[in-house]
């Protein structure tokens, strides 16, 4: 079974008396401790796939299963809670609260979960931990370099110990090396077992992920542009780069 | 998610913004302010005027009065007799409920000498020794008349200690305390012999007063001495019961109203019958029993009428009541403004933070977190207000006392400070209610996008 099950899923706004179909008659899965990216030019649609993926929004037709939950009919209250415990975001602008310090950061989520005091600050200093800022713990994110501020919200992302991780183009305001550094990050926590997924418009990016997800016109492609995903940079003799996989078909 | 954590994070967010929470808060410091400050002076009022009345003879006393007759009775009219020593005796073999009868006869415009000064007493009259438990008088010196000096007409006079500042000098110029006793006065021209003094009677804020000075010293002023004004320092009651002489009603009579006026007509009209119930439960079948009795020695004619403190008491609290009543809409007015003041800027700090809120969604708030977030941020900055609103109200009320310093003292009450604190809160609440709801209602993806 998979992580995501996406069957049919629809989104539908409608415009001015258009109809506007952001997604289109989508069907996904997405599995356990995957490592992939959802790529596409901006109005494809890979925006409201993410939302959708992430539980920030509801789709207008077709189901969604979440670790075995169907969450297409989920209150907002309940779709909080599903973010809240199952999901992880990292977001292009960090995100960070800028009245809090590094350890209060880190420790939100788990106050909107209701976990108490002590344990809170024990998971908010392992997760540091993980993403190698210990040093750093009093600090505003205004006192932090971009890519600190961004691995202080990637350990927001893991401390509620979720089973996906969603970046928004986590190295879109970073410079390439520090974009890298985050990267590998990424890695780590999908070869630890976690599902992560980077949506981004950069093919060096996508290029790192062993599956590629492009989304065209509000579907699926059924083979993702080379050019796009970055597979013409890829080294030949790397190796690491899997084969490009088609769609995945829903299996049993 | 715990309030500890919510309250925490609304004081940061006073604290980053000081200057604007600052200015938010004016409105709530103020309101709080001027209520505690404007309860505190209402109650000074009111204890000035209860300690006034006190020292006009307590709540128990009844003061029997002329009035004209009604209008049915008006061919009577030049047969009314006035209040006479009839009365007295009527009332004191016929009326039980009552427990004391005080005739006084006052001498008017009296002028009482001394060698070569000379002061106007405010009150100079005869009376009997009921005349102390009537009026709340303590004798400090001497004795009261008996009844020896009442049958004989003695020319013995008690005396208050503003007569004795007057004409033998005050203890603080003098530097010692004069006790006149034996001493010869004339008033009137007529010599008297002064048998007694009373303490000297003193409101509140003037002890405070007496005693700050015993503590620190009295401030030589330089330059000549000077009177300012009449020195009815403390209030007119308690000038008045200082400058007080009382002589026997015989010799009242004898001396002053026997031989009568210009016209040569002996006036033997009382000027004062005062009356003490025994017991103030029973104040309303007292005052008819005396009335019963009072209508047969008038022949019917209804010329007097009484009036009791408790009609007095009853005046004072319904000036307390309006007084309240005015100052607190003023007060709960500013509050409101005050609680606008803080809806704005909370709009203006959700404006500010749409994209934290949105982050905040994402990361697994409820709407029902950030509505409580919102709301106690706003409860937070009403309270810090109403607490600094106590403080300012307490300095408030040290300059009013530095400026107004034995008159009506204003006095702070914890009744006061605690609705000025609740009424703030309820305020905040009220300001909070539409931000937290607009906050909370933030659509996530909108919200994370905004710019």
């Amino acid at each position: 079974m998979a992580l995501l099950e996406l069957r049919n899923v629809s989104k539908i706004y409608h415009l001015g008396g258009e109809e506007i179909r952001a997604l289109d008659d989508v069907t996904l899965d997405i599995g356990i401790g995957e490592f992939c990216s959802i790529i596409g030019p901006s109005g494809s649609g890979k925006s409201t796939l993410m939302h959708i993926l992430g539980c920030l929004d509801s789709p207008s037709k077709g189901t969604i299963k979440l670790d075995g939950t169907e969450i297409q009919k989920a209150s907002t209250r309940e779709l909080a809670g599903i973010r809240n415990r199952k999901i992880g975001f990292v977001f292009q602008f960090f995100n960070l609260l800028p009245k809090l310090n590094v350890v209060q950061n880190v420790e939100l989520p788990m106050i909107y979960s209701g976990i108490g005091g002590r344990e809170r600050r024990v998971r908010a200093l392992k997760a540091l931990e993980q993403v190698e800022l210990s040093n750093r713990l009093k600090n505003r994110p205004s006192q932090l370099s971009g890519g600190q501020q961004q691995r202080v919200a990637i350990a927001r992302a893991l401390v509620n110990d979720p089973k996906i991780i969603f970046a928004d183009e986590p190295t879109g305001n970073l410079d390439t090396h520090t974009g890298e550094i985050i990267l590998a990050l990424f890695r780590r926590l999908s070869q630890e077992g976690r599902t992560v997924i980077l949506v981004t418009h950069n093919p060096e990016i996508a290029a790192v992920t062993p599956r590629r997800i492009e989304i065209r016109n509000g579907k699926i492609a059924d083979k993702v542009d080379a050019k796009l995903a970055g597979l013409d940079r890829l080294p030949k003799a790397a190796g690491s780069a899997e084969p490009v996989t088609a769609p995945v078909v829903p299996s049993a | 998610m715990n309030l500890l954590n919510t309250i925490i994070i609304g004081l940061k967010e006073i604290w980053t913004h000081k200057f604007r929470s600052l200015l938010t808060m004016l409105g709530i410091i103020l309101g709080v302010a001027s209520l505690v400050g404007m309860a505190a002076i209402i109650k000074g009022m009111e204890n000035g005027m209860k300690e006034t009345m006190v020292a006009m003879g307590g709540v128990d006393k009844v003061l029997l009065r002329i009035q004209d007759v009604p209008d049915w009775q008006d061919h009577l009219a030049d047969q009314a007799p006035g209040r006479t020593m009839l009365d007295v005796e009527a009332l004191r073999r016929s009326a039980p409920l009552i427990r004391l009868v005080s005739p006084a006869m006052e001498i008017e415009d009296a002028t009482a000498t001394r060698g070569e000064k000379r002061t106007r007493p405010a009150v100079l009259m005869g009376a009997w020794p009921a005349v102390l438990d009537m009026n709340l008088h303590t004798l400090a010196h001497g004795r009261f008349f008996n009844a020896i000096d009442e049958e004989e007409a003695r020319s013995v006079c008690v005396i208050g200690t503003g007569i004795r500042d007057e004409l033998f000098g005050k203890p603080e110029e003098v530097g010692h305390e004069i006790i006149p006793i034996g001493e010869e006065i004339l008033i009137n021209g007529q010599p008297f012999t002064i048998i007694g003094m009373f303490m000297q009677y003193m409101s509140e804020a003037e002890i405070k007063e007496k005693a700050r000075i015993a503590k620190e010293g009295n401030k030589q002023k330089s330059g000549p001495k000077r009177q300012t004004g009449w020195g009815r320092k403390g209030g007119w009651a308690f000038w008045s019961k200082n400058n007080t002489i009382y002589i026997p009603l015989n010799t009242a009579w004898v001396k002053f109203r026997a031989v009568g006026d210009l016209n040569g007509v002996p006036d033997p009209r009382l000027t004062d019958i005062d009356i003490k119930v025994a017991s103030l439960d029973m104040l309303e079948p007292a005052i008819q029993q005396a009335r019963n009795v009072l209508l047969i020695t008038h022949r019917g004619i209804e010329d007097f009428t009484f009036q009791t403190q408790e009609n007095q008491l009853e005046n004072i609290n319904k000036q307390i009541q309006n007084a309240r009543l005015s100052g607190g809409i003023i007060a709960a007015i500013s509050l409101l403004v005050g609680g606008i003041g803080i809806m704005n800027i909370m709009l203006a700090s959700i404006n500010e933070r749409i994209r934290e809120i949105g982050t905040c969604k994402a990361i697994g708030a409820t709407g029902f977190d950030i509505f409580t977030q919102i709301l106690v941020e706003s409860v937070v900055v009403s309270l810090v207000g109403a607490v600094l609103g106590v403080g300012a109200s307490y300095g408030f009320v040290q300059v009013l006392q530095a400026l107004t310093p034995s008159a009506n003292t204003p006095i702070i009450t914890p009744a006061a400070m605690l609705v000025g604190v609740a009424f703030s809160a309820f305020v905040g609440i009220l300001a909070g209610l539409i931000p937290a709801f607009k906050a909370a209602s933030l659509d996530p993806i909108q919200a994370l996008r905004y710019e």
